[in-house]
Formats: structure tokens, sequence, C-alpha cells
């Protein structure tokens, strides 16, 4: 479904440096990046502000052309063919709408359908699915400027996927939204890339969303592909370390045992890490034994520490699943 | 074609979506036609029949042009600039319809519900308080004509000056200095029939021509025959060399696309 092969984009920044000079410094936001994704995959897209994740996006869409490297998207040169392509892949900018602001929810929707020539008996079908699914019907008629940001995201949803399109390329599309709106529209995705089979390149900032639906993640950095694979197998290969906090009964110097310093002291609670070759049980039963401990809690490093050493560039978190070319 | 009549339906929508501004609007235009009207009878009674026109066709003139400034956006601004500032115009690309194409229908769009909406309270008023001088039947479809062509001559200048932003990343300079020149070369502030010599030649030639001064001399019938054809290809003209230059900048702005944001 999505061939990218060693793609490359640059831009070039020109910047004021005198009156009348500028200074113009190019600008890799895309470093040679391959990959590929099969069809009906639900892929994660991940990686820090400004680490080429929406460059990627508007390439894959044929909005910007790769400065260099192959990139395919249902077997289409994007940049070439983006009118072609735009048939059948569907686009969600979260931040962004595709939706007229001012006229109720139902007109953008079947604009859709003569912008895509969609026929009108398939539109009426898939029109009263997605409303079933996305729960569209109490606010069909409200001016998109009325609806709530969930709401207007369920929408947008709804307009990417009217034209049946075999790809869903969605650019954040839970930012902002609450708890509720955010398991409508994972329940939602899950659900067209289990029964429909289409495919799903998600970026997002939500680890919520990662952990919940993709099988699969990419991980970018400076432009880079920093990982490439399933995502148990990232938490897997990952260094992590625990974290035991533990709270005594008064306050304390820095507990020291065993190799094992507290890193943290905020009056009676301590943070120990534990590396991985600590055995958590002998820790905690030594502690018990040496200090009067109120209560102990155990924390697994999760999703987000990984990710969080992995952005910072920590070395020893960088054990892609998958060979990445450097 | 398919989806655009849509988008000059939706761009008519869209822009009578709020009749208490467009009501505010015609109100504003009503008052301005009174200041002007008093200002150009004030001159024809020193310099009667200047540039032709007598003290009826002046204040006709003022009136018909106050009703013109909804339709053909003579201040300027198009939506678009914005979204080229803010990044939106992502959606824009994505899209499978063409960019130049796809504005023009929602900017007619537009013109039109500004015409329902805004040029009728200062027309009437003009008519009703003033000499007024009512076009003749066979030249309302010419006007009909003539003000479809102001108003693309118009988008289209609008359109180049939203494309500019994808150099300039800035259009208030650019705006302001279109904002003038329209004024001034369109007709609006004085018609471009009293300006004397070469300055007349070249206003009368200007693509702001078109928009204000060749539709309002249409209505009132200052064209016969072979003369008012000229006057609209005069337009047409205008209309197609624009929007084959915003043709050629869509191309060029495609190529050096950096989408601004995000």
């Amino acid at each position: 479904m999505i061939e990218a092969e060693n793609v490359v984009k640059s831009f070039t920044v020109r910047s004021r440096s005198g009156l009348l000079r500028r200074t113009r410094t190019p600008l890799v936001a895309v470093d040679g990046v391959s990959f590929t994704v099969a069809k009906g995959e639900f892929v994660g897209y991940l990686g820090p502000n400004g680490a080429g994740k929406s460059t990627t996006i508007k390439m894959l869409t044929g909005i910007l052309t790769a400065s260099s490297g192959t990139l395919r998207v249902c077997g289409l040169d994007p940049s070439r063919r983006r009118t072609t392509l735009a048939r059948r892949i569907g686009v969600v900018f979260g931040q962004r709408t595709t939706l007229w602001w001012d006229l109720p929810l139902r007109d953008s929707l079947t604009l859709v359908r003569r912008l895509y020539r969609v026929e009108a008996a398939a539109h009426r079908e898939r029109f009263a699915e997605l409303t079933a699914l996305l729960e569209l019907g109490p606010f069909l008629d409200t001016p998109v400027r009325q609806l709530s940001l969930g709401q207007r995201m369920r929408g947008d949803l709804a307009a990417a996927l009217l034209h049946d399109p075999e790809l869903l390329v969605l650019d954040e599309p839970t930012i902002g939204l609450d708890v509720v709106s955010k398991a409508t529209v994972r329940d939602f995705l899950e659900r067209i890339n289990a029964e429909r089979g289409t495919t799903i390149l998600l970026t997002t900032h939500d680890l919520g969303d990662i952990e919940r639906l993709c099988r699969r993640v990419l991980i970018i950095d400076h432009g880079r592909l920093a990982y490439d694979g399933a995502l148990d197998e990232l938490r897997r290969t990952v260094d992590a370390d625990r974290l035991l906090v533990v709270e005594l009964e008064r306050p304390g110097p820095p507990i020291t045992l065993d190799g094992i310093q507290a890193e943290r002291v905020e009056g009676p609670r301590q943070w120990l890490r534990l590396p991985r070759s600590a055995n958590a049980a002998t820790v905690v039963a030594e502690l018990t034994r040496v200090h009067q401990v109120r209560d102990i809690s155990l924390r697994e490093a999760g999703i987000e520490d990984v990710l969080a050493a992995l952005y910072r560039g920590d070395r020893a978190y960088r054990r892609p699943g998958r060979p990445v070319a450097p | 074609m398919g989806v655009l009549p849509w988008v000059w339906w939706y761009g008519l929508r869209r822009h009578a979506a709020y009749p208490l501004g467009s009501a505010t609007e015609a109100l504003t235009n009503t008052v301005f036609g009174f200041m002007r009207a008093y200002v150009l009878i004030a001159l024809w009674q020193v310099r009667p029949s200047l540039g032709g026109y007598d003290a009826t066709d002046a204040v006709t003139f003022c009136f018909i042009t106050q009703a013109l400034i909804g339709p053909v956006q003579i201040f300027g601004g198009m939506d678009l600039a914005e979204r080229i500032r803010n990044g939106d115009i992502a959606i824009d690309l994505h899209r499978p319809a063409g960019l130049q194409g796809w504005w023009l229908a929602d900017d007619l769009g537009r013109a039109a519900g500004s015409l329902l909406l805004r040029a009728g309270p200062p027309l009437l008023a003009g008519a009703l308080v003033f000499p007024f001088r009512a076009p003749a039947p066979e030249n309302v479809a010419a006007f009909a004509v003539a003000l479809l062509l102001a108003v693309t001559v118009s988008f289209a200048l609008r359109y180049l000056v939203a494309m500019g932003m994808f150099w300039l990343r800035d259009d208030r300079g650019l705006n302001a200095v279109t904002l003038v020149m329209s004024l001034f070369f369109s007709g609006m502030i004085l018609p471009l029939v009293v300006f004397p010599g070469t300055l007349g030649t070249v206003a009368r030639t200007l693509p702001w021509a078109a928009m204000i001064q060749v539709p309002a001399d249409v209505f009132l019938g200052r064209y016969d025959g072979v003369e008012l054809v000229g006057a609209l290809a005069f337009q047409a003209a205008w209309a197609a060399l624009l929007l084959g230059t915003g043709a050629l900048a869509t191309r060029a702005a495609r190529r050096k696309l950096v989408v601004h944001g995000g």
C-alpha cells in the first residue's frame, strides 16, 4: 500500500541576517526514510514534534514532492498522480478541517460525493453506515462552527471515508478530544480496519491511541527512522528500568541499598531505580528489614518512558525490532 | 466540471449565512453613497457635462458603484490568503480539484450572495432620493454579463495577491498597494471619465477599469452595438489574461511549495 525507499525532503529556510542580506540554511526534514506498509495494516507513525511526521504525510498525499528517493502509494507516485491518488486515499488533518464552517455538516458530506464522483446509491449506503457508526445523526443539520471538537472530528472522519478509500492517513485525529470522544474515534478506527480492511497510517502523540490500535509502530526522529517493528517488541527490547516508590514512616537521608541509590527524595517518599538485573522481591525484603516502610509501589516502564528515552536519543534504547537502514 | 457548481452554491450560502452582517454593510454602502453623491453633485454643478456625464449620470454612477462594492469586493481580500498563511491550504491542495477553479466557483457564489443581500439597498435609496438613470431593458442582460466579468477580473486579481503569500509569507504590503490601485483606478473615488489626457487613457486600459467603470458605463447605456461588444471584450481579455497568470502562479507555487505550519 505504501512503499517508501530512501525518501528525503529538504527545505531551504531563509532568514534575514542584515538589512538586505538573507542567509539560506538548508533544513532536512526527512532524511532517507524507508518503510513499507502492507494492505490491511494499522501502523502508528510516531515521533517528537518537528521529527518529520507531517512532512512525510504531505509527501504521501502528494502535497509535497520528495527531494529524492522513491515513494509509491497505492502503486502511484503521489506527487505526479496526486489527483488520481486523492480519489483512493482519505486524509484527516486533526488540527484542520475539510468541513464547510458556516454550513450544516450534512452539506459538507454531500459535497464529498460530488468531489469524488461517488454513485448515488453507493453514497447513500455509505452515508447511512458512517452516520450510524460515528453517531452523527443528532448534529447532521448543525452548522459545523457550532459543533464540539469531538463532533467535528467525527464529521471529518466521515468526510475522509465517504469515498471508501483503500488507505486512510490520520494526522493526530484525537488531539484535544475528551476521553469519551477519543474512545468513539478509536472504536471506529479499529472497526473499519478490521471489517473493511482499510489500511490505516496513524500519526499521534497520544500513546493511548497507539497501545489500543497499532500492532506495528514506526518511530521517526530527526528525520530518520529510529524504529520499525511491533509495539510489544519495542517494549521488550528496551532496557526499561523499573521504579520503586517507597514511603517511609518519617523523612530520612537518601536510601542506599546494594548499590541502588534513591534518585529522588521528597519528604518521606523516595524513588529508587531498579536495573533489569535487580530482583525486586529481594530489594523490597531488604528495604522493609532495614527501614520503617509505610508503603511501596513498583512501576514498570510504560511505552511513554520507552519513547521518551528514544526521543532523547538515549543510545541504549536504539535497538530496532527490524534492522533499519542508517 | 462536476463539483464546481456545488462549490458555487455552497459559496453563495456560506456568504449569505450572516444576513445581519450583510444588512449592516448594505447600510454603510448606502450612507457613503449619499456622501459621495453630494460631492459629485457639487462637482457637476461647477463643471456640467464633465467627462461626458451629466449630473444624473454621475449620481447613478455613484449608487451603482456603491452597490458593486460587495459583489466585486473592491476592498480586496480572500479567505485563501489566510489559509496559505495558517497551513489550511494543505486541505485545498489535497482535493482532487484545481485550486483556482475551486476558489473561482466559491468567489462567484460569494458575489451572487453579496448581490442578493448588499446591492439592493444602495440602488433603491439612490433611485428614490436622487435623479436616477435606470438601465434600458436591453442593457440589463449586457450589465449582467459585464458584472460577471467584473467579478471574475476582481477574483483573478485577488487570487494573484493571495498566491503572493507563498513567496512573501505576509500579504499586508501587497494588500495595501492593491487597495489603493483598485480604489483609484477602478473609478470608485472618481469616475475614470473625468481623468484627463494620458492618465485617463492609462486608467481606462488597466484591469481595475473592468471591475467598476466598465460595468457602470454598461448600466448607464453609454455603449451601443460594437462599442458594447468591445467593452465586454476588454473585460473578458483581462479576465483571461489574469486567470492565465493565476494558473501559472498556481503551478509555480505547487513547485516551490512549503506548506507553512504543521
